[in-house]
């Protein structure tokens, strides 16, 4: 009777070990995680200069900044602006399609379908995430070492970081597309070749014209900042305005980049819903 | 019966041929206009960048000649031929690349959080009002919008050269980039246990903290993670426009032609990022098992 009054614990906690709760080291786990996670926070604050006056005297100096702006107004040099606005436009376009021509042949090397051996495969992979290691605007500064300053040093800088990241992406979509068609192609006698052209090609190219302007898009982004280091485009105009502190003509381009954007935005997407179908993005 | 497939009579087949070649055709046509337009438009571009293939052409041995003159040293040499000579500030570097990085955790940080709070107000199933939907959402949009390196330009001159500028620009930009991806997480969400929750009389924070949360924190975390990969990239090169971090070496760098010290920090900068992208997706994996 006794016995039954009082279970032995050690038997209940072997039974349902899930009731007692996970043992303390994990309990203990995500506290002690989001401790050192605050900790490194206050170093980071401390060791990068923040202070109460630094962060007060910022914000009222942002305050008038922000008073400054308005209203937004180009002055007399809208046209200018516009044509600034233009030469992103087109760095961003010719940018993305450059690379994704380039990044195509090469992210066949990189697929594991395609290319069995890991000799080829691993080099090529790691090209390409080093590629991707290095900044647009660093790829501009390096561009414009070339071919000198202007819009053409940026349409290189995009192509070359859009590159690297297009070939690890397509790379991916070649993967997971299906074995089977290019099973189908080999059976009826075609070479390598017309086993990617007839097998894998359509199967993915949706998927990367889908990529492609998904990219157009966050590229027009990526242009217009590349003028901050002289590659051309609306950036240098924005660059040169914040220096000579003319605030209402900030808020005029930011304003301009703004709208720009949202305008690829929807027309990239109306193209990417009649290219893939609506099904595929949901 | 026999095997034979059995035709259509001749009249009937000649009108299905018909409409199969015309429908064929007419995709035919409107893949060669959207070419076209496409062929158009690039031109257009071509035209307005001022591309120039001339100079590219006779250029691009400078490319190639440009990686060759980063990997030599001043006597001439192959820079790994000496290495001491080669990562001489290898000291001061690091110390700026682990600023570059202190910026970008600090950064996402306080990005992740304010993403955090505001999220729950710009996602469909959650936000008590629309207009504060409406609100936050547009907020949100001018935030990711427009690139840190911006913000960071405007920040240097209200706060002063240094770090702090640069945090503060990625915060901002992270707390739009988050807060849109969040707020679709918290959209795909299982309403029901918010609906117990509200039943047993919760308020909008109660169930904020108790029904959504413990759904979408994993997913989260995992874009918050993502998101620090991304911002270590852009800390990089806030030092550009003197917010902090190994940009502004790097920049010296190249400006004034220090050809090896380029290479160095690349390389580091390369490593770097290499390294981070390892580790947070193996932190990744282990947090989520696959999940993400």
């Amino acid at each position: 009777m006794t016995n039954q009054m009082r279970p032995d614990l050690e038997t209940l906690k072997a039974r349902y070990p899930e009731t007692f709760g996970p043992p303390a080291a994990s309990r203990l786990g995500v506290p002690a995680i989001a401790l050192a996670a605050l900790a490194l926070l206050i170093f980071g604050l401390i060791e990068l200069d923040f202070s109460p006056q630094r962060i007060w005297a910022g914000l009222s100096q942002l305050g008038w900044i922000t008073l400054l702006m308005v209203p937004p107004d180009p002055g007399s040099s809208l046209p200018a602006y516009l044509a600034a606005m233009g030469e992103t436009l087109s760095i961003a376009l010719l940018g993305t399609t450059l690379a994704a021509v380039i990044a195509l042949p090469v992210s066949l090397l990189a697929a594991r379908n395609v290319v069995p051996t890991q000799f080829i495969r691993f080099p090529v992979r790691r090209f390409l995430d080093g590629i991707r290691g290095v900044d647009t605007l660093i790829w501009a500064l390096v561009w414009i070492n070339v071919v000198g300053l202007g819009p053409f040093a940026g349409v290189l800088a995009i192509a070359v970081a859009d590159f690297g990241a297009f070939g690890k992406l397509f790379s991916e979509a070649i993967e997971t597309a299906d074995r089977k068609e290019v099973e189908g192609v080999r059976a009826s006698g075609g070479s390598a070749l017309h086993e990617i052209r007839f097998g894998l090609l359509p199967q993915v190219l949706p998927v990367i014209a889908g990529q492609v302007l998904y990219f157009i898009e966050s590229n027009t982004r990526s242009a217009t900042i590349i003028g901050i280091v002289g590659a051309g485009g609306i950036g240098l105009q924005l660059a040169e305005q914040i220096r000579v502190l003319e605030w209402q003509k900030v808020s005029f381009l930011i304003l301009m980049i703004l709208i720009a954007v949202a305008a690829i935005d929807w027309i990239s997407n109306r193209l990417r819903f009649a290219i893939i179908g609506r099904r595929a993005i949901a | 019966m026999a095997l034979a497939v059995s035709l259509l009579p001749d009249p009937q087949l000649d009108a299905l041929h018909t409409a199969y070649r015309n429908a064929k055709s007419r995709r035919r046509r409107r893949s060669a206009l959207a070419f076209g337009i496409g062929l158009l438009a690039l031109l257009t571009a071509a035209f307005g960048a001022e591309v120039d293939l001339g100079t590219l052409v006779s250029k691009i041995g400078n490319f190639f000649s440009y990686f060759d003159r980063i990997f030599r040293l001043e006597n001439g040499a192959r820079a790994w031929t000496d290495p001491t000579e080669w990562f001489w500030g290898w000291r001061k570097w690091l110390s700026l690349l682990g600023e570059t990085i202190l910026i970008s955790y600090v950064g996402t940080l306080i990005g992740a959080v304010l993403a955090l709070l505001l999220n729950f107000l710009a996602a469909q199933n959650t936000a008590p009002h629309p207009w504060l939907l409406f609100v936050t959402r547009r907020f949100m949009e001018v935030c990711r919008t427009v690139p840190d390196i911006v913000f960071a330009l405007v920040f240097v001159i209200a706060f002063g050269l240094g770090p702090m500028a640069g945090v503060l620009a990625i915060a901002i930009h992270t707390t739009g980039a988050l807060g849109k991806l969040f707020a679709e997480i918290v959209e795909n969400i299982d309403m029901k246990p918010v609906e117990g929750v509200r039943s047993t009389g919760a308020g909008w924070m109660a169930c904020m903290r108790f029904a959504v949360l413990p759904q979408a924190i994993a997913g989260f975390a995992s874009y918050a993670l993502l998101r620090f990969e991304v911002n270590v990239r852009g800390a990089s090169v806030m030092g550009f426009v003197g917010a902090g971090g190994i940009g502004q070496e790097l920049v010296v760098a190249i400006r004034k032609f220090y050809y090896s010290d380029v290479s160095a920090i690349l390389l580091m900068i390369v490593v770097t990022v290499f390294l981070i992208d390892i580790s947070t997706g193996w932190i990744r994996g282990r947090l989520f098992g696959g999940r993400t």
